[in-house]
């Protein structure tokens, strides 16, 4: 519990409820960007380098632009003010708590069994390589498949409206 | 070649670079205002009074006759006409202007006053120099600041200034040879005393 | 001698440290290096706009700026009292806090960069090992604020400029780290110190650059390319051309927001050259064994600016490219270059030292790239437009 992971983890959590509170969705979208950033700096905190690096990458050079083009394109130009909760609060407050009881059960017995690890040595990109290539060749083969299936999914899509359009 | 536009065209750039420091003719700024562009002749800025001889209230050539005020397009120039009269170059009683005034502000350097002046007593200026403060009444010509010298008009438009004032030269000396004629004849009347009557010719010419 | 002048800076801060408590010194030795990247890169930035002023006023036959001090050396410290001292306006209405935060996250993205670059022997703010990836990160940060500028602003024109400009970074950033994966196989390490220290070395006089090499000569023509589509710069700066949509996605900033902007685009600029340098140039290491005398850091700013110099040249020379061509050139033509490139690398890796290593390898990529060139070259059908109504 260390300074740096409490200023972090308040970082990340204020940004993930900003993200679900703020009434303008682009705000939104940019709170959950920090929420993002929060959680590479919590990767580099635990010297998990190549992954913390590869989350600001993916998740905010990639995904949040991707959810803002999103809501922009769908959304209308004028924000209609909605109300800041929702009618039906009392559910959705037993729906979290039920979540949350859920998951700190299962990491509470999870970290139980094996307490107090021994500190592991720092994984370099090289040893990442390496497993990616020999013992987890299998799904990074599959998720080729699946990415270059979205990328064509995606030109077909384009290519459909273009000649509708003529 | 394949990439051959991009490096003739970086080739070109280089040259200009380099030959920018070396050649003239790869620079052509000029650094206003230290150095100028000379003007051309027929180059015009706003309009000017020309006076003949030293005194810009005697020789002014102006004799409010007001059809630059009339033809003005919008309408810049006031004129108010003198109640006196005086002598002009050819000793003739002509009025004056008391006020002329030129708002340059207002002006567009159309020339149309200079063309209908029928005493060649207004002519176009080429001076651009005109920076003042005040906007409304620093841009206010009036009669003075708006006279300035035929040899001044010899400077800025030599052959325009040249022709206007061989004009002006034949004019008087028809109107001297006229009035010499007219005197020569009224003498010769007067020395023969045969009082015949006889048609008299009709004695206005046109100027 | 050359030694001490070549290490001066990394003494000075050892000196300065030896006054601190022992506790205190990372810290310490974290924020002067701080400090002495936010000096230099700026001032470097207020030289390049008065060279990029000067220089493409001599291309095209005119003077630069030569008023302001001699030769307008002045120039700058103008530009910044004049963008300090105008007026801030912002649109009634904008959205205020993301109008203002993003030009701050610009530049300190812009800023965060610079914190692997190996600017001299022992100086690099950190050794990450994996530097180059940390690069990469941050450099997708500048697209949110890009996006953020052209949002918030509320303007139909910095809006369609921020999307051309986001479409267009992210097009060139896919070709801009394929190009930098080649070196990264034949340097074994992400980290920018190793790749730099493996091309420090010499046969002969001769540096082991690896510009000299096949795959990489084309990787750094392709990185430079989508560097200079990365940073905006012409001939890919449609989405702020002047005289297009007249500053696109920062149209409504002025004042110090707008000097913001200026400034992270120009530190960008001058990242991804300092990467170019790093991976491709040999980093500070100096072109010929001997002249290993002139001190590391001389030699990177030297590369540098020889670089910016490029990049104002080509802004003096080549006409705007239109989107559909920008996007075109990237992924028809820059993305196969890129892949085709990585396959050379390790061709290149694997085959035995000689001439037909050399053969084989400049064939390999100079076949494609002027068949993809003739492909680009291929004279688009139009069709002919029927008007409904103006009959």
């Amino acid at each position: 519990m260390t300074a740096a992971f409490l200023i972090l983890a308040t970082l990340t959590v204020a940004g993930t409820a900003a993200a679900m509170g703020l009434r303008n969705a682009v705000h939104c979208v940019l709170a959950l960007t920090v929420g993002f950033a929060g959680v590479a700096a919590l990767y580099l905190q635990l010297d998990a380098q190549f992954v913390g690096f590869t989350q600001v990458m993916v998740y905010v050079g990639a995904v949040a632009i991707l959810a803002v083009f999103a809501i922009m394109m769908t959304h209308s130009p004028t924000p209609v003010p909605l109300p800041a909760y929702s009618r039906h609060w009392l559910a959705g407050s037993i729906v979290a708590a039920a979540v949350f009881a859920v998951l700190a059960w299962a990491i509470r017995a999870g970290s139980t069994s094996a307490p107090c690890l021994p500190p592991q040595p720092g994984i370099s990109v090289q040893q990442i390589g390496d497993a990616l290539m020999h013992r987890y060749v299998l799904p990074l083969e599959i998720m080729g498949l699946l990415l270059t299936a979205a990328l064509i999914g995606a030109v077909v899509i384009a290519m459909d409206r273009k000649e509708e359009s003529k | 070649m394949f990439g051959d536009g991009i490096l003739k065209g970086l080739a070109e750039t280089a040259r200009n670079f380099f030959g920018s420091y070396r050649s003239k003719n790869r620079l052509t700024t000029i650094q206003y205002p230290e150095e100028r562009l000379p003007q051309i002749e027929a180059a015009r800025s706003f309009p000017f009074l020309v006076y003949d001889g030293a005194d810009w209230q005697q020789g002014m050539r102006c004799v409010a006759c007001q059809i630059c005020e009339k033809e003005c397009p919008p309408k810049c120039i006031l004129i108010k006409k003198s109640a006196d009269k005086k002598p002009d170059a050819t000793g003739k009683l002509q009025a004056y202007p008391a006020v002329f005034d030129i708002d340059i502000s207002v002006c567009m350097s159309c020339q149309i006053c200079v063309e209908v002046c029928p005493f060649d007593a207004i002519k176009m200026d080429v001076d651009y120099d005109l920076p003042t403060a005040d906007r409304f009444a620093g841009l206010l010509l009036d009669k003075q600041k708006l006279s300035k010298s035929n040899q001044y008009y010899h400077q800025i438009h030599p052959t325009e200034a040249a022709a206007v004032d061989a004009a002006l030269a034949a004019e008087r000396a028809a109107a001297a040879a006229k009035a010499k004629a007219a005197a020569d004849a009224a003498a010769a009347k007067a020395a023969a005393p045969a009082p015949a009557p006889q048609v008299q010719p009709a004695g206005g010419e046109p100027r | 001698m050359t030694q001490t002048l070549d290490q001066i800076f990394v003494i000075a801060k050892a000196w300065l440290l030896g006054y601190l408590p022992v506790a205190a010194r990372p810290l310490a030795s974290a924020v002067l290096c701080v400090i002495a990247i936010v000096i230099t890169f700026p001032l470097l930035f207020a030289i390049t706009t008065w060279l990029e002023r000067k220089g493409l006023g001599r291309i095209q036959n005119r003077l630069g700026p030569n008023r302001t001090g001699p030769f307008g050396l002045f120039q700058p410290i103008a530009d910044a009292i004049k963008s300090l001292t105008k007026e801030d306006i912002v649109p009634l209405t904008a959205d205020h806090a993301v109008h203002f935060l993003a030009p701050l996250l610009l530049v300190a993205a812009a800023f965060l960069a610079y914190a692997v670059l190996p600017v001299g022997r022992n100086m690099v703010l950190v050794n990450l090992n994996a530097g180059v990836l940390f690069f990469f990160a941050v450099g997708s940060v500048v697209e949110l604020s890009v996006f953020m500028a052209g949002w918030s602003s509320r303007s139909k024109y910095s809006l369609l400029g921020a999307m051309r400009a986001i479409a267009q970074m992210i097009s060139y950033e896919v070709p801009l780290v394929l190009a930098t994966v080649a070196v990264i196989m034949q340097a074994g390490s992400l980290s920018t110190v190793d790749i730099v220290n493996q091309q420090a070395t010499y046969t002969h006089t001769l540096p082991h650059w690896f510009v000299f090499t096949p795959w990489g000569f084309v990787g750094f023509v392709l990185f430079m390319i989508a560097a200079t589509a990365e940073s905006n710069r012409s001939p890919f700066d449609l989405p702020e051309g002047e005289s297009e949509i007249i500053a696109g996605y920062y149209i409504e900033y002025s004042g110090f927001k707008f000097a913001l902007f200026f400034l992270g685009e120009y530190l960008g600029m001058f990242a991804t050259s300092g990467m170019a340098i790093t991976l491709f140039l040999g980093g500070w290491a100096a072109p010929f064994s001997f002249l290993t005398w002139i001190p590391s850091y001389v030699w990177f700013f030297l590369k540098l600016l020889a670089l910016i110099g490029f990049f104002i040249w080509i802004r003096g020379t080549l006409p705007r490219l239109r989107m559909d061509q920008l996007m075109n050139l990237a992924w028809e033509f820059v993305l196969p270059m890129a892949l085709l490139n990585m396959l050379v690398a390790g061709v290149w890796h694997f085959m035995p030292h000689g001439l037909l290593r050399w053969l084989v390898c400049t064939a390999i990529v100079a076949i494609p790239c002027i068949l993809l060139a003739a492909g680009l070259k291929r004279k688009k059908k139009f069709q002919v437009r029927t008007y409904q109504f103006a009959e």
